[in-house]
């Protein structure tokens, strides 16, 4: 029933609700549900038809950089490259 | 932008890394219970048993609102929908689930008015296009999906609709963790706590299990980096002896949570005594209702007369309730991939696509079945 995808703000109109693009696909949700203010180009998480809440992109970027910097680490540490190389179902 | 956000969380170096990591760093047993359905979904399709080390063992909890629901609860909605003047909506795989004697898919297929829909906002507009009829929303979900509910409840009474009635099914996370690990005998020695749950609840809600069962709990994302970043942070707290809740989603979770969407809920609903869980059986203050002075809302008010009052247990041979609780594996079922199939299930795990026995029949050739 979750669906974990970051949805883009687009859009948002008088009655509150805001169009959204999830990876290509747009859609209207209400952002009734949200306290703090939204504006155009925040992401947000999508819930059965409402806006969950905001998405922090400088939370996720930093995240993903402790991830790049991890790689980069253990790239360095020559560790057997086979190891924990199993296949991926993506 | 939105494609970082993304790939950056599903990224197979991201994995891999973090999996290295973690092999070098585990160094006792973790039996971790990934509470919601969508990390058991997460866990299966990016196959994540197979590049952990055999020291992580996840145990699937019973985070899937449709698979908890005991069949006495569908039995009420099939008798609302066989109701010649009554339309009954609700959302996602909950129609195709079946009750004692049928499910709301056959129900429908012989003709009566029964929705499955995307977004309960919908139901304003059906209830005022069908002035005539009752319209019964079916409302299932966890804390995520409880506050929509509210909203659609404040808005029958602004608009103050004389034909739209609720059946709240609303299931609450932290009870049943308790349920499962005050018996004493759970074999679960940590937590992967939900994403979108937590959104709404805050991970703050955690720290009473966390003192009180001394297990410690990280909030974790739904993409597969998130889980593997969860894992490592548990392994971190076995190593230095630590025990407490971590929120790895930072980028969507806070500690306080949704307040609005907090405060919208305590306005409408309040703990019901108990519920009784598939699987897992009855659970004090698990679950919510609509609060007294809603009832005329309340179709297990108004429809009191019409809805069965006997309890349902499953068949004999579903072991689903062990699965819940984290005893068994799906494949230790006699039945698993035979008789029951997402085509045929016989028992509620089978059914929904975040249920357990459904993932691993999806997913489970990657699996080493004598684990
Ligand atoms: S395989 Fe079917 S019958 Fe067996 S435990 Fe799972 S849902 Fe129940």
């Amino acid at each position: 029933m979750c669906l974990s995808i970051p949805s883009k703000v687009i859009k948002i109109d008088e009655n509150n609700m805001a169009t959204v693009d999830t990876m290509g696909v747009k859609r209207e949700v209400t952002l009734d549900l949200i306290g703090e203010p939204v504006s155009v180009g925040d992401f947000v998480l999508i819930h059965v038809g409402f806006a969950m809440n905001k998405i922090s992109q400088e939370e996720a970027l930093e995240s993903i950089k402790v991830y790049d910097e991890i790689v980069a680490k253990m790239n360095s540490e020559e560790i057997d490259p086979s190891e924990g190389d199993a296949n991926y179902a993506t | 932008m939105q494609l970082d956000l993304i790939e950056g969380f599903r990224n197979p170096e991201h994995i891999k890394a973090l999996a290295k990591l973690i092999k070098q760093e585990c160094k006792e047993k973790i039996n971790v219970m990934e509470v919601c359905g969508g990390h058991t979904h997460t866990i299966m399709k990016y196959g994540l048993p197979q590049i952990l080390p055999n020291l992580i063992e996840f145990i699937h909890g019973p985070g899937c609102p449709v698979c908890i629901m005991p069949k006495e609860r569908i039995d009420h909605a099939i008798a609302l929908a066989s109701q010649k003047d009554v339309i009954l909506a609700t959302l996602g795989d909950m129609i195709r689930v079946p009750g004692s004697k049928t499910s709301l898919q056959k129900l429908r297929a012989d003709g009566k008015d029964i929705r499955s829909l995307y977004s309960p906002l919908d139901i304003i507009k059906i209830a005022q296009d069908n002035p005539e009829k009752k319209v019964v929303f079916f409302a299932i979900g966890f804390e995520t999906t409880t506050p929509m509910t509210a909203v659609m409840i404040e808005q029958a009474i602004k608009l103050d609709m004389k034909n739209l009635y609720f059946h709240i099914n609303h299931v609450l996370v932290p009870e049943p963790i308790e349920a499962i690990m005050s018996g004493g005998d759970s074999r679960i020695n940590a937590f992967l706590g939900p994403s979108h749950v937590s959104v709404i609840t805050g991970y703050g809600i955690f720290e009473p299990i966390v003192e009180k069962y001394k297990t410690p709990i990280v909030v974790a994302g739904f993409e597969p980096v998130d889980v593997m970043e969860a894992i490592l942070m548990l392994v971190r707290q076995f190593n230095k002896g630590r025990c407490e809740v971590q929120n790895q989603y930072k980028r969507a979770v806070s500690k306080e949570g949704n307040t609005k969407a907090q405060n919208l809920i305590n306005r409408y609903m309040e703990k019901r005594s108990h519920f009784r869980w598939r699987g897992i059986g009855d659970i004090a203050n698990s679950a919510l209702k609509l609060k007294d002075e809603y009832a005329r809302f309340d179709a297990e008010v108004v429809f009191d007369d019409i809805l069965p009052k006997e309890q349902i247990d499953d068949h004999k041979l579903c072991i689903c309730g062990d699965i819940l609780k984290g005893n068994a594996k799906p494949y230790n079922c006699k039945v698993f991939g035979k008789a029951c199939t997402p085509n045929t299930p016989m028992g509620s795990c089978m059914v929904s696509s975040e249920g357990a026995c459904s993932a691993y029949f999806k997913y489970g050739q990657f699996l080493n079945q004598g684990e």
